[in-house]
């Protein structure tokens, strides 16, 4: 980015060129950037979807199989306006949102907790380390059918899993984070008279904080994955529920369509997770000004 | 404190009763970073320590601070022994240790909150030092808005600000440039002139040693012991940018490193040996 911006000032450079002139040309040089970017986004979407959308109507691509873009379109469509056939679309979505959203919270305040309070710990996290790294090496899907026999079809089963699906990323992270906090700035805070809750509310989580931030953004989808794996368990309602009905009925358009609004949500969450990261870390130097 | 009315002359700041510091890795080997080390800082005095490098003194200053506690020996601070952080201790680290998600009146601000000042007074006493040291113009800054020399004066506030009887300095100017570093010696002989802390200084510059200092301490090679005290007797107040011009402070200058340089070619030939 930085060499495209130099370039452009540079060409425009004439002898007797004022700031203000350099810097206005500068703007328009990443204004311009911008619409390039945006520009070949749109263009690439669109591509693929008129060409899914032609090769589904001439064949070359078996729409029973993948459907079409049209096809997924009336799908969402119907879903909204009409209801699926589990009750309208909306409950269903916020079935899973609800799922996912209370084992996001939970999973990330008990990984921030558990991970902050061993990271600072160096014997306990010696002792647990082993089992840890034990329970960590099970892919957590598997305890899917687990949940849902011990809790039931309902919502506890789905939280249960997205929460354990949370918690390991963010704990890692968060333990990690702690671990590399600079020692110096630490000792800075003691002797400038922090107490131990001091050092660590001030001193450790926020050095902690980018490295937490970060699982948060994948802990997100995480969130996502533990409520729709639970639903094609056993579920009653929810997307992963719709997808499963989908399926069983040989509904491309319906998977498809389940699809899409789980990447929409998706895609909105973590929009917003960026905002919030953005405004907590406005102190740090490599900020952007094109963050989307 | 209370020793101040009974004793007729108060106990030293700091006292380094023949301190042995070792250090035993993981695997179980020692290192003997500091042996039978003696140093004691009156009230008031500024002690310049020079060595070579990795001899010690950076562990030195922390067995001061409380952060570490020596293997054998005896630390004490104004006549009683250390046990702990001590509040009157104030330390430069050599690397700015500012936090960087605060601005820089929060991180001056940072000493008097976590000393359980309110608020309002904290930020008042920030204000009144960022002043001091030239930066009301950038309280809302962060550290990486500032240059090196800014963010070192930011740190000098947040150290200043807990008015420490006791100023422990690791190298705090070695990563200025010659300029900056020159008018932090005028701002920090200043400070020490109105606040009479005791300050021990640690150098790896001699010239900065004797412009500053009442004393200065030359270090053998690691493990470090004293290996020779000078009085650097050049009248108060210095001007550190026109000293280095007069004879006195020449004669000192080459008489000390006379005797450093040998610690120094020791240090470099165990190194070369070691590699
Ligand atoms: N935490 C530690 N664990 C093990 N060894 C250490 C530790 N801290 C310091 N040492 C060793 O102690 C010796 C003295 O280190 P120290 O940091 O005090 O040197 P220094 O005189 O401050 O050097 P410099 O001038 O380069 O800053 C070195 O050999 C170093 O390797
Ligand atoms: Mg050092």
């Amino acid at each position: 980015m930085t060499d495209t911006t130099m370039d452009s000032v540079s060409t425009l450079f004439r002898p007797g060129t004022s700031d203000k002139e350099i810097e206005a040309a500068a703007l328009k040089a990443i204004a311009a950037r911008k619409r390039t970017v945006l520009f070949w986004q749109v263009t690439i979407l669109v591509a693929i979807v008129a060409i899914w959308e032609i090769g589904a109507r001439t064949g070359f691509i078996d729409p029973f199989f993948y459907a079409s873009p049209s096809a997924i379109g009336s799908r969402l469509y119907e879903w909204a306006t009409e209801g699926t056939t589990e009750g309208s679309l909306w409950y269903n979505l916020g079935v899973t949102m609800e799922e996912a959203l209370i084992g996001f919270f939970t999973g990330s305040i008990a990984g921030i907790v558990v991970g902050v309070g061993l990271g600072q710990n160096k014997l306990l996290s010696d002792i647990l380390s082993v089992y840890i790294k034990a329970i960590n090496s099970i892919p957590r899907v598997v305890l899917a059918p687990i949940f849902i026999m011990i809790m039931g079809l309902g919502l506890a089963s789905k939280v249960a899993l997205a929460f354990i699906m949370v918690f390991f990323v963010v704990f890692a992270n968060a333990f990690q984070g702690v671990r590399e906090a600079d020692r110096d700035m630490i000792a800075n805070a003691r002797i400038l008279g922090a107490s131990d809750w001091k050092v660590t509310r001030e001193v450790i989580i926020p050095s902690a904080m980018s490295w937490i931030f970060a699982s948060l953004h994948v802990s997100f989808s995480f969130a996502i994955i533990g409520a729709i794996v639970g639903e094609f368990v056993g579920a009653r309602y929810g997307i992963g529920q719709l997808i499963s009905i989908a399926k069983g009925t040989f509904d491309a358009a319906g998977m498809f369509a389940a699809i899409v609004l789980v990447m929409v949500v998706t895609l909105v969450a973590e929009y917003l997770m960026t905002l919030v990261e953005n405004r907590l870390a406005k102190w740090r130097p490599q900020q952007s000004l094109d963050t989307h | 404190m209370s020793d101040r009315q009974t004793a007729p002359a108060p106990a030293p700041a700091i006292e380094l009763i023949n301190i042995t510091r070792r250090f035993v890795s993981p695997t179980g080997k020692s290192l003997t970073a500091i042996r039978d080390f003696n140093m004691t800082v009156e009230r008031g005095e500024f002690v310049a320590v020079v060595g070579p490098t990795g001899c010690g003194k950076s562990t030195t200053l922390n067995l001061v601070t409380g952060l570490a506690k020596p293997s054998a020996g005896e630390v004490r601070l104004m006549g009683a022994p250390v046990n702990g952080i001590d509040p009157r201790v104030g330390f430069a680290f050599q690397k700015d240790a500012l936090f960087p998600w605060k601005n820089v009146i929060e991180n001056v601000m940072a000493g008097p909150l976590f000393r359980g000042r309110t608020k309002a007074e904290a930020e008042k006493m920030a204000k009144d030092w960022l002043a001091r040291v030239g930066l009301s113009k950038f309280l809302h800054h962060y550290p990486h808005q500032l240059s090196g020399g800014m963010r070192k004066r930011v740190s000098l506030a947040q150290t200043f600000i807990n008015e420490p009887e006791i100023l422990l300095m690791d190298e705090p100017f070695s990563a200025l440039d010659v300029q900056t570093r020159t008018v932090m010696h005028e701002e920090l002989l200043k400070l020490w002139a109105e606040r009479q802390a005791s300050v021990v200084f640690v150098t790896h510059d001699l010239e900065e040693a004797v412009a500053l200092a009442d004393k200065v301490y030359v270090l053998t090679a690691g493990p470090a012991t004293v290996k020779s005290v000078y009085t650097i007797d050049l009248p108060r107040p210095r001007v550190v940018s026109e000293i280095r011009y007069e004879q006195g402070f020449i004669d000192y200058c080459k008489t000390i490193w006379e005797d450093l340089r040998q610690e120094v070619e020791t240090s470099y030939r165990r190194a070369s040996e070691a590699a």
